[in-house]
């Protein structure tokens, strides 16, 4: 199993083994704190709880990735440190990291495991790549969302490590790692805190007169939906604003639109994608088990050299609506 | 609380009055039993709730003449029935069809999803609405077939019968 | 006052697409009016501009140097491109004046030849700034969102280490960078046909919510504050924490004043409230803030007894 790995999400116990049964060569998790970068309320797991799911995945031949990709504010470094550990002595297969700390930390004091580079250390050249393998002896990248295919491809050929790739879900548009939209209106950090718009800041009102729905955050509107639009996350990247020369507002940097490559998955293979990355530890069960299952089938079906066929997952994407974002045309830009 | 609907949501009736009255006290047996078996077989998802163990849930399923009052506290647990025009201030309400939330209960459809299609509606602290749906959607199994099992073949008919009976106009389907 | 009269000031490089006209005549501007002990140069946001002011760099350096200031080159925040990754390996081959890295592809160039490691370089912690100085860094800018107990623990570390500690104190806070250029988008364009259409807005192009609230500023692939960070009344606090040099960003504004503010409140020449009231006549409508520095919203503006 060593192309074209499925890589998937779990936010809590019951999605992992959802995700292990559907068919999940390794499934990404993190700690309920701050270490990672999917810090939401009720998700995530306990020490305890990840104990449980390292014996359950390898008991079924799945890996276990646990993400530390946030960046210890100054003077509170020992959690990620703490979390390392815990996740070493629980056998996890791999931490994926982005802070060069928490790197060395780890290739220092848990060498036997693997480091895999995390999206939010933004890594989007072959040099860059490069400093993170040779320093931390990382042996797997996780590209950002903004390249093309053919851009991929010369990566690969120029980097010692695996390349890992967004394939479907939250289609992120700043770099990430790079970003403090959401501390700038709720105080709370993407990169140290592990949050984007927090739910506590999150507030949906309604006008009951025409319908039309507000999405604020940290009391600002990021978006207002008419009755019969579809909606997507409250995050500012996604919403809707005015410019001098656009009074009439607009998606300023994206649509709600949510990644599927579905169509691309062979393209990618060509490239020397090691493996692919389902986004999503905030979503369902029923959101883990749909897509697990469509990917692990069409996987399945372009190794065995048959043609996939890939399900319409789009009832699942954010606004109902999908792109196949920068791998398919540097226009995207 | 009002009794508008989203251009998306069906009409709903009133859910005041005498019939919601009559309606809410009938089921409201069925519902604190419900509710404290799943309690019991499930202990671990109040500590995913964490402080939100306190808040005042109102779940609104559009097409009943009730509406729903949760209060999640494993010390003190609140399941009842309530008509619309005795609400309690609710920290958060959760809007949909019936047979949607029940899905939504069981992990069925994706929470995220019918949000984006506009067929769930929140209102009032999103946290405590995030918090409810990723301590249910940690639970393994179909809360409620458990539900309905607690009623023998007569409570499975009841769902079978409500299924079939939303199936043909249901949501964006999780599968 | 010993701690702060010794607190470089640096102006940092301008993030925005000002023509080369508009940067000669800043530049000689700040050279002979500006109280900055630094100046950062380079373009940071976006590499199509770049060769647009390439030609002028060796006489802005050597007319800010001739005035006493310390030049510094910065690099892209973002490589990707063929033509990035070369602006990139250039800048890490020079030896002077230093340069300041502010993306991992520089630091794999550089070796562990001295560099200074910049805003974009996510340097959150001591472990990070530790393993830093280590490979070569000689100073550190702090990321912007940096909360003041962070600073603190960051800051005492580095100076142990004998790293310079910087903090952007003044201008608008850089919130994001994308592959996409938002400008472009805002015209219906794409990053590959923009025409440079970022021009039009020397001081970032502003974004509001649809109920009118001014939010974000765009410049290129980058997003901005709105409002100006302002860590004036907070200046001596930050530089008894050990933060060595205090970064202003060019804005457009009067930015030999907006450095005169600065340096009148670190030697003690006048009261911070007075700074502050000719910093904020300055700035126009433009709201300040130091939400970030107070672990707060970024966009806020906690009024704190300053301390003296």
């Amino acid at each position: 199993m060593s192309l074209a790995e499925l890589i998937c999400p779990a936010g809590t116990p019951a999605a992992l083994r959802t995700a292990v049964d559907a068919g999940a060569d390794a499934v990404y998790c993190g700690f309920q704190d701050a270490t990672n970068a999917r810090n939401f309320p009720g998700l995530n797991f306990t020490p305890e709880e990840l104990e449980e799911a390292v014996a359950y995945a390898h008991a079924r031949g799945a890996k276990v990735l646990l993400a530390l990709n946030t960046y210890p504010p100054a003077g509170k470094v020992d959690l990620w440190r703490q979390a390392a550990d815990s996740g070493a002595r629980f056998g996890v297969d791999a931490f994926i990291v982005a802070d060069m700390g928490v790197a060395d930390y780890i290739a220092r004091n848990h060498p036997g495991v693997r480091l895999h580079l995390s999206v939010q250390a933004a890594a989007s050249s072959p040099e860059a790549i490069r400093y993170y393998a040779q320093h931390f002896g990382v042996k797997r990248v996780v590209l950002p969302r903004i390249l093309t295919i053919p851009e991929i491809r010369k990566i690969r050929q120029e980097i010692p490590c695996e390349i890992e790739t967004f394939i479907f879900g939250n289609h992120g548009l700043m770099v990430e790692g790079r970003c403090s939209l959401t501390n700038y209106l709720t105080g709370q950090s993407t990169n140290m805190d592990g949050v984007c718009s927090p739910a506590s800041e999150v507030e949906y009102i309604r006008d009951e007169a025409t319908g039309t729905m507000s999405s604020c955050l940290g009391g600002f509107t990021i978006d207002r939906f008419g009755p019969e639009e579809k909606a997507g996350y409250p995050t500012i990247c996604k919403g809707r604003y005015t410019a001098p020369h656009r009074p009439e507002g607009y998606y300023a940097f994206e649509e709600p639109v949510s990644l599927n490559l579905s169509r691309l998955l062979p393209d990618l293979i060509g490239a020397g994608v090691h493996a692919f990355k389902i986004e999503g530890r905030q979503r369902s069960k029923a959101y883990v088990r749909s897509v697990v299952s469509a990917f692990r089938r069409a996987v399945d079906d372009i190794r065995a050299g048959r043609a996939a066929n890939i399900e319409d997952l789009v009832a699942l994407t954010e606004g109902q609506k999908q792109t196949q974002g920068a791998f398919e045309t540097k226009k995207w830009r | 609380m009002t009794v508008e609907h989203g251009a998306t949501l069906p009409p709903r009736p009133p859910g005041a009055g005498a019939l919601a009255r009559l309606a809410s006290s009938m089921a409201q047996p069925i519902l604190g039993r419900i509710a404290r078996r799943v309690a019991a077989r499930h202990a671990s998802l109040f500590a995913r709730l964490g402080a939100h163990q306190n808040t005042d849930y109102v779940i609104d399923p559009v097409e009943l003449p009730f509406a729903l009052h949760l209060r999640p506290d494993p010390q003190a647990l609140l399941f009842r029935a309530v008509p619309r025009d005795a609400l309690p201030a609710a920290g958060a309400t959760i809007r949909g069809r019936f047979l949607m939330l029940l899905e939504l209960l069981d992990a069925e459809v994706d929470g995220d999803a019918a949000f984006f299609s506009r067929d769930l509606e929140i209102t009032g602290d999103t946290e405590a609405v995030v918090r409810l749906r990723n301590a249910l959607d940690d639970v393994d199994g179909s809360i409620a077939e458990e539900a309905a099992a607690m009623f023998g073949p007569p409570g499975r008919a009841i769902l079978g019968h409500l299924r079939r009976k939303y199936s043909d106009d249901a949501m964006p389907r999780g599968e | 006052m010993a701690v702060t009269d010794m607190t470089k000031l640096t102006l940092g490089p301008i993030a925005y697409h000002w023509s080369g006209e508009e940067r000669r005549d800043f530049y000689a501007r700040i050279a002979d009016e500006a109280p900055v002990d630094e100046v950062y140069l380079g373009e940071v946001i976006c590499s199509k501009r770049a060769p647009f002011h390439e030609a002028d760099l060796p006489d802005t350096i050597e007319r800010l140097e001739r005035a006493g200031k310390t030049v510094i080159v910065s690099s892209l925040a973002e490589v990707m491109l063929a033509r990035e990754r070369k602006a990139t390996a250039d800048l890490a081959e020079m030896d002077s004046p230093e340069i300041e890295l502010n993306n991992a592809a520089g630091l794999f160039a550089r070796g562990k030849r001295p560099h200074r490691v910049g805003p974009f370089l996510n340097a959150y912690n001591e472990a990070t700034i530790a393993w830093m100085a280590g490979q070569g860094a000689t100073h550190v800018t702090l990321p912007a969102e940096l909360p003041r107990a962070a600073i603190a623990v960051a800051a005492g570390a580095a100076r142990d280490l004998g790293l310079g500690v910087e903090l952007q104190v003044f201008g608008r806070a850089p919130l994001a960078v994308s592959a996409r250029c938002y400008h472009a988008r805002a015209h219906g364009r794409t990053k590959d046909n923009c025409q440079f259409v970022c021009e039009q807005d020397p001081d970032g192009m502003p974004l509001a919510t649809r109920d009118d609230h001014p939010i974000l500023r765009v410049n290129g692939i980058q997003t901005q504050s709105e409002s100006y960070v302002d860590l004036l009344p907070e200046a001596g606090e930050i530089s008894a924490m050990g933060v060595t040099h205090l970064r202003l960003m060019p804005q457009a504004v009067d930015m030999v004043e907006v450095a005169w503010a600065f340096r009148d409140v670190l030697d003690g020449a006048c009261t911070v409230a007075d700074a502050d009231a000719r910093l904020r006549a300055l700035c126009g409508a433009t709201g300040l803030s130091n939400g970030f520095y107070f672990g707060t919203a970024g966009y806020r503006r906690i009024e704190a007894a300053a301390p003296a």
